[in-house]
C-alpha cells in the first residue's frame, strides 16, 4: 500500500527530475514502535509578514496556524508554525504549493525545500518514549497534543516534529542527517519496547 | 536540565534548544567611524561580567529561531525571567525586594 502510493507520486515528481530520495523505504519494527521513511513530498519554507497571511492561507488552501507549536492540516497539505512569521508546509498530495504561492502578490517569502528534508514515521504505543530518547521536549499529550508541531533537537540533529495522532509521530529532518536520525530512532525503538 | 521560558513560543522549553548570545542592550554607536579607540573598545571588548544578575540575549536557535533577552543569576543559574527582543530593560524584576 505504502509503495504503491510511493509509486504515484514518484510519477507525479518526476516531471523535472528523478527523485531519490535518501534511506528510501526503510523501515524497523520493535515491539510497541515502527519507525519507517514516509514517501517524498512537496515541501516548502514560508517566510511571511502578518498582512500576507490572508493571501497566502487561501492560496495554499490551508489556514496558516497563528498559535505558537500548531499546525494545519487540509486535503493531504500540512501547515506547520515554526516561528512568528515562519511556516514549513508539507504537501502529500503531490501538489506543489511553491506553485501556489507563486501566484500571491503579497510579500513573501516561499522557498522549495522537498529534497532537502526527509519524512520518517514513528508510529506505536511507544512512539512518544521513543522520539523522547534523543528530543528533551515534553511529548505527554497534555503538553504535546494531536496536531502540535515543533522545531526542536533529537540527539545532535535538528529536527521538526509534528504529531500527527495521539501514537504517531511525523519526524521531518535534512536528507543528510537522515542516516543519523533513523539509526538514533532505531536503536531507540529497540530500548522502548523494554 | 533548565527549563527556558522563550517568549515568542509563550512556554519554557528544554534548554538544549537554545544558544547563548552575549550580553543584552549593547547599543552600536550611530557613527562608529567616529568613535575613539577607547570608546571602541569599551563598546566592542568591555562586558559587564557581573556576579549576580546579568542582562543576556539568547536564541532559540532549534526552535523559532528568534533572538530574545534574558534576566539570569550568575551566582544561581537561574533565570529570573525573559522578554522579547527590543523591549527596554524591565524597570523592576519579578521577586525582587521592593
Amino acid at each position: 500500500m505504502a509503495k504503491a502510493a510511493a509509486k504515484t507520486k514518484a510519477a507525479a515528481a518526476s516531471a523535472s527530475v528523478e527523485r531519490r530520495p535518501a534511506l528510501a523505504g526503510r523501515t524497523l519494527s520493535a515491539p510497541g514502535v515502527k519507525v519507517e521513511m514516509l514517501p517524498p513530498a512537496e515541501r516548502i519554507s514560508l517566510r511571511a509578514p502578518q498582512a500576507s497571511l490572508a493571501a497566502l492561507s487561501k492560496a495554499l488552501g490551508v489556514t496558516l496556524p497563528a498559535k505558537p507549536k500548531s499546525s494545519a492540516t487540509k486535503d493531504g497539505r500540512t501547515a506547520l508554525w515554526l516561528g512568528p512569521d515562519e511556516w514549513m508546509i508539507i504537501d502529500e498530495a503531490g501538489t506543489d504549493p511553491l506553485a501556489d504561492c507563486a501566484k500571491v502578490t503579497a510579500l513573501h517569502s516561499a522557498v522549495g525545500i522537498s529534497h532537502r528534508n526527509v519524512g520518517i514515521s514513528v508510529a506505536g504505543p511507544a512512539a512518544a518514549v521513543t522520539v523522547n530518547s534523543g528530543c528533551p521536549q515534553d511529548l505527554s499529550l497534555e503538553a504535546f497534543p494531536v496536531g502540535a508541531a515543533s522545531r526542536t533537537i533529537l540527539g545532535k540533529s535538528e529536527i521538526v516534529l509534528l504529531r500527527t495522532a495521539a501514537d504517531a509521530f511525523r519526524v521531518e529532518c535534512w536528507r543528510s542527517f537522515s542516516d543519523y536520525v533513523f539509526t538514533l530512532l532505531s536503536e531507540a525503538a529497540g530500548d522502548a519496547a523494554n | 536540565m533548565l527549563l527556558i521560558r522563550c517568549p515568542y513560543c509563550e512556554e519554557e522549553r528544554p534548554e538544549l534548544e537554545f544558544r547563548n548570545a552575549g550580553e543584552a542592550h549593547i547599543a552600536r554607536p550611530t557613527n562608529i567611524a567616529a568613535e575613539s579607540d577607547d570608546d571602541f573598545e569599551k563598546f566592542f571588548f568591555i562586558r559587564a561580567n557581573p556576579k549576580g544578575v546579568i542582562y543576556e540575549r539568547w536564541r532559540h536557535i532549534h526552535g523559532c529561531a528568534r533572538f530574545f533577552n534574558a534576566v539570569r543569576d550568575t551566582v544561581t543559574d537561574k533565570f529570573v525571567m525573559t522578554y522579547k527582543a527590543g523591549e527596554p530593560k524591565p524597570a523592576k524584576l519579578p521577586g525582587a525586594p521592593k
